[in-house]
């Protein structure tokens, strides 16, 4: 019949690719268009290679194992006395407390702006809140804590020790503050991660008779594990980069200070630096005069922040690609980095 | 019934007619034999039909995929080739190849000739080239700009760059196209409204006027009314015929009645291969192909 | 002997339990709302004093800087001056020198590489682009500061300004390479990213439909881009905007060590040596000027210093909600 292709299907001649449309042709002004193109697009590759250069050249030179080791101490050579221990020890705590409090709080906004959303008021306002709170400068985060822990009514979470004034500078403070930092960016990568999960998730779970905060508990959340653990992680990156909340909000002391007599709460309750404001006080802009180790410091943070950087990259892989509807350079943007509510 | 128009172009052409099967000659037929098919068409001597372009052995592949095999037309101003067959049958690439549309595509292909006036396309710098052959496409898509903007575009960025030249010294040219398009009595009034604006039909109308700006030689269409209402469509068929004088128009289609009421010469494809080519009425009433006879009729597509 | 048949709670708990889980939800979110909303209370009432005592001349010019924070952190007023007396002229002209400065280069360096980055870079060059815009995004801003003022400062002190223009302007400021040049350029890399980011995802989001119309009427690659797509992804590179401007707006740390010791009011009008100038814009000024006080002179003008910028950031807030409204038209999904 009329349908059946020719049974035996002969090989064509040789192809030629047919000349694709060169640049040769266009007018000078386009031309030059296109070449600035490629121009931005080398330098920018150069411009981060640049960077990665100098930290690299300047700080290998100047990290020594002592320093990891060793606390800040004074001392007429600067380049030579004291390390980074108590500044490392210092990220650490201020990244715990505050992520411990913005995971739980992200994903709970998450979770309540998309499953719940009930008045629908409510939940516009709360997502221009979050959103409010990703566009706030850290300083002024940074000076509303301030004035929050300093006056009165949360003194105890911090101390200074010379004459008991409340100065609203300590560890916890500034843990709290890093949160609101981090809750943008938790909330935002949970809030894609279930957006994208598929309608018939939620309808098999309610189809069986679970509620919906059974729902959430034990079939949504397990299984965007990975989107919210890709949101902590951003959030830890932000926090470990953020200098000026440490600023202002801890105290800037070179070793930790506890207050007072209990072991852990003494610490959390006194100042102390973190990587990034020791990285600030030896520039010349600091007081200090220690350039080398600044940069020392300043390396060991950059690789921190490459590396939680490239957890992301791996946690928002090649699994989560198949499900990621967004043009494929969005994923330059990791979720609720720029805040985009839906 | 007797009078016939010759089937095959004259003898420049290369479609051998001995060493392919599929085409059947009816050359016995006179030239310039007066074709008198449908009411209002002017018969044309082959001298009033010219040439404009020539598709000779042609092969085209996307990568391992043969899409067009060994086909060969003639495209002439002065008329209206429509190419009809199932889906697949590599009619729209066949169209897309015409104006190099095929190169964006990676992994393309090609063998053969393809020329404009004498010229191989490949020849013909790649703007040139694509402003004398445009083309419509099956979804209207007029750019999100005024109605003024979009069919000025051409003339404003196409090769003959006039993209200083003030509204002024381009309206008259606008206006014609749209007049050529049969839109320009229904947004003559306001031609700064966006083109999104429009209804479906008009929108596709605007497609073409923006296509006819630049003055083409050749007109392609691809499914052109596949996505409009029936009046839309009765309003495009009868400004395609309108067309004919003065571009040479080429029509993918689906719809074998469309075909009927604006074509001079059919192409019959199936699977990559020209199957039957020849006028109008020989095609749809006496096919000589029994394939053709098939699709024609029906029975499959 | 047969499984015990699983415990179902009964329908009236589990409805009273998902209820429950409801309201403490909505609980929190309705905290966040009072936080901000503390947030602004909070920040606008210990401001005021600085405000009150100065009224609409805050913004205004009169004096020197200098002198004014000394006589705060001295807590000895000025001849014929109250003790919170403060003109931010300086501190606001170099708020809005660096960050418009900053973004209007950032705009166009952002639209040439987004244009690379989706129609003429080869897949080779993109999957190393790509890396490279999340490392610029990433870095902190202490290294991009610490950067800026062991490397780029003293290049530019010595290369770029000579000995004559330092003498030209000995007497009123000091050249030495910490200034707009230095912290217009850092700032910029700093928000190329974001713009990047969402210009080069608004470019491939455009339809191919109008791409390829373009095309096939002769319309070379770039006169399609630049007329068709450029325009398509306008709303997109306008909301990149919005966003660059609040991160500009809100960077401290970097400025505060590269943008110059003194709060200097560049001069446009002395020529080239404008950009050579030093200056202090507002955020920088909190981090230099704090000192760890809380209720004096100056903890009272930095927090208007913050109230300003609060008030900037929730502006912008609702400028980028604004922009976004016609993407949400064509459906670009941002």
């Amino acid at each position: 019949m009329a349908l059946a292709a020719p049974a035996a299907q002969p090989s064509g001649p040789p192809l030629a690719a047919p000349p694709r449309e060169t640049t040769a042709s266009w007018p000078l002004a386009d031309r030059v268009g296109y070449w600035l193109c490629w121009a931005t697009g080398v330098g920018l590759c150069l411009i981060a290679g640049s960077i990665v250069l100098v930290m690299f050249v300047k700080g290998v030179s100047s990290l020594r194992l002592s320093l990891f080791v060793q606390s800040p101490a004074p001392s007429l050579h600067q380049s030579q006395a004291g390390g980074f221990l108590d500044p490392i020890v210092g990220t650490l705590i201020v990244t715990a407390i505050g992520i411990a409090i913005a995971a739980p709080m992200g994903v709970a906004l998450a979770t309540w702006l998309s499953e719940y959303r009930r008045p629908a008021w409510l939940a516009r306002a709360v997502e221009s809140a979050i959103e409010m709170i990703a566009g706030v400068p850290s300083v002024v985060l940074a000076i509303f804590g301030l004035l929050l822990f300093a006056h009165g009514f949360f003194g105890f979470l911090s101390q200074s020790a010379s004459n008991g004034t409340v100065t609203g500078q300590s560890f916890l403070v500034a843990g709290v503050i890093m949160a609101l930092l981090a809750v943008p960016l938790v909330a935002g990568a949970t809030g894609e991660a279930l957006a994208q999960l598929p309608a018939r998730t939620r309808e098999a779970s309610y189809a069986l008779g679970k509620t919906r905060a059974t729902t959430i508990r034990r079939v949504l959340l397990p299984s965007i594990l990975p989107g919210i653990a890709s949101g902590v992680v951003l959030g830890m990156g932000r926090i470990i980069g953020d200098t000026a909340i440490i600023t202002i909000l801890l105290g800037a002391t070179l070793k930790n200070e506890p207050v007072g007599e209990l072991p852990i709460l003494g610490t959390l309750r006194g100042t102390g630096s973190t990587l990034t404001s020791y990285v600030y006080n030896n520039s010349p802009a600091g007081e200090g005069n220690a350039p080398q180790k600044a940069y020392a410091a300043a390396f060991v943070l950059l690789m921190i922040v490459l590396a939680l950087n490239a957890l992301v990259t791996r946690l928002t892989g090649p699994r989560a690609r198949r499900t990621d509807t967004r043009p494929r350079i969005w994923r330059l943007l990791p979720a609720g980095w720029a805040s985009w509510s839906r | 019934m007797g009078v016939v128009e010759p089937l095959m172009p004259p003898p420049v052409r290369r479609i051998d007619v001995d060493r392919d099967p599929y085409i059947a000659p009816a050359r016995q037929a006179p030239n310039g034999v007066a074709l008198a098919s449908r009411p209002g068409v002017e018969t044309h001597t082959s001298s009033r039909v010219r040439e404009r372009m020539a598709i000779e052995s042609v092969w085209l592949a996307y990568g391992e995929n043969w899409v067009v095999r060994d086909v060969s037309l003639p495209v002439r101003r002065g008329e209206v080739l429509a190419l009809i067959g199932a889906s697949g049958s590599g009619k729209t690439t066949l169209l897309r190849s015409l104006n190099r549309l095929t190169e964006i595509t990676a992994g393309a292909g090609r063998s053969g000739r393809i020329t404009l006036d004498g010229q191989e396309i490949h020849e013909i710098e790649v703007t040139e080239l694509r402003r004398r052959v445009s083309m419509v496409f099956q979804q209207p898509n007029p750019f999100p700009m005024s109605i003024f903007e979009n069919v000025a575009y051409a003339l404003r960025e196409g090769p003959s760059r006039r993209r200083r030249a003030r509204r002024s010294q381009l309206e008259g040219e606008v206006r014609d196209a749209l007049r050529r398009a049969g839109l320009h009595d229904e947004v003559a009034d306001d031609l700064d409204r966006s083109a999104l604006a429009l209804s479906g039909g008009q929108q596709q109308r605007l497609c073409i006027a923006r296509a006819l700006a630049a003055e083409p030689e050749v007109l392609l269409l691809d499914e052109p009314c596949s996505a409009l209402d029936p009046i839309s469509t009765a309003v495009i068929e009868e400004l395609i015929v309108g067309l004919r004088e003065s571009v040479a128009v080429v029509i993918v289609t689906h719809n074998l009645q469309q075909a009927q009421r604006v074509a001079d010469h059919v192409a019959f494809m199936h699977l990559g291969e020209l199957v039957e080519y020849g006028s109008s009425e020989q095609i749809f009433q006496t096919p000589i192909q029994q394939r053709t006879r098939d699709y024609v009729s029906g029975a499959f597509g | 002997m047969p499984a015990a048949a699983p415990q179902y709670p009964s329908t009236q708990a589990a409805v009273r339990t998902d209820r429950r889980a409801e309201h403490m939800l909505g609980a929190l979110a309705v905290g966040v709302l009072l936080l901000i909303a503390l947030m602004l209370v909070t920040v606008a009432i210990n401001a005021w004093p600085s405000f009150s005592a100065n009224g609409l001349s805050w913004f205004g010019s009169g004096g020197n800087l200098v002198t004014q924070f000394e006589a705060m952190h001295t807590n000895i007023p000025l001849q014929g001056h109250e003790l919170l007396y403060f003109r931010a002229w300086p501190l606001i002209w170099g708020t809005l020198l660096s960050t418009v400065l900053a973004v209007a280069s950032a705009l166009v360096i952002s639209t040439l590489a987004a244009i690379f980055l989706t129609e003429f870079a080869p897949l080779s060059v993109r999957r190393v682009l790509e890396p490279v815009i999340r490392l610029l995004a990433g870095v902190p801003s202490v290294i991009y500061g610490l950067i800026g003022i062991l490397v780029i400062a003293p290049w530019i002190n010595d290369h770029l300004i000579s000995n004559p223009r330092k003498h030209s302007v000995i007497y009123v400021v000091q050249l030495n390479g910490a200034d707009l040049m230095t912290a217009t350029l850092i700032l910029t890399v700093m928000i190329l990213p974001i713009m990047v980011a969402i210009s080069a995802g608004a470019l491939a989001a455009v339809p191919s439909s109008w791409r390829e119309g373009s095309a096939a009427l002769g319309v070379n690659r770039w006169r399609t881009i630049w007329r068709v797509s450029l325009r398509a992804a306008r709303p997109a590179i306008a909301a990149g905007v919005v966003l660059a401007t609040a991160r500009a707006l809100g960077e401290a740390i970097m400025l505060a060590m590269v943008s110059g010791g003194s709060p200097f009011a560049a001069n446009p009008l002395d020529g080239l040596t404008f950009l050579f100038e030093p200056v202090q814009p507002l955020a920088a000024t909190i981090i230099k000027e704090f000192g760890g006080d809380t209720s004096g002179a100056v903890a009272h003008t930095v927090y208007a210093i913050a109230a300003v910028l609060l008030f900037s950031a929730a502006l912008l807030s609702f400028a980028g909600w604004a922009v976004k409204q016609p993407l949400k038209r064509y459906g670009i999904g941002v």
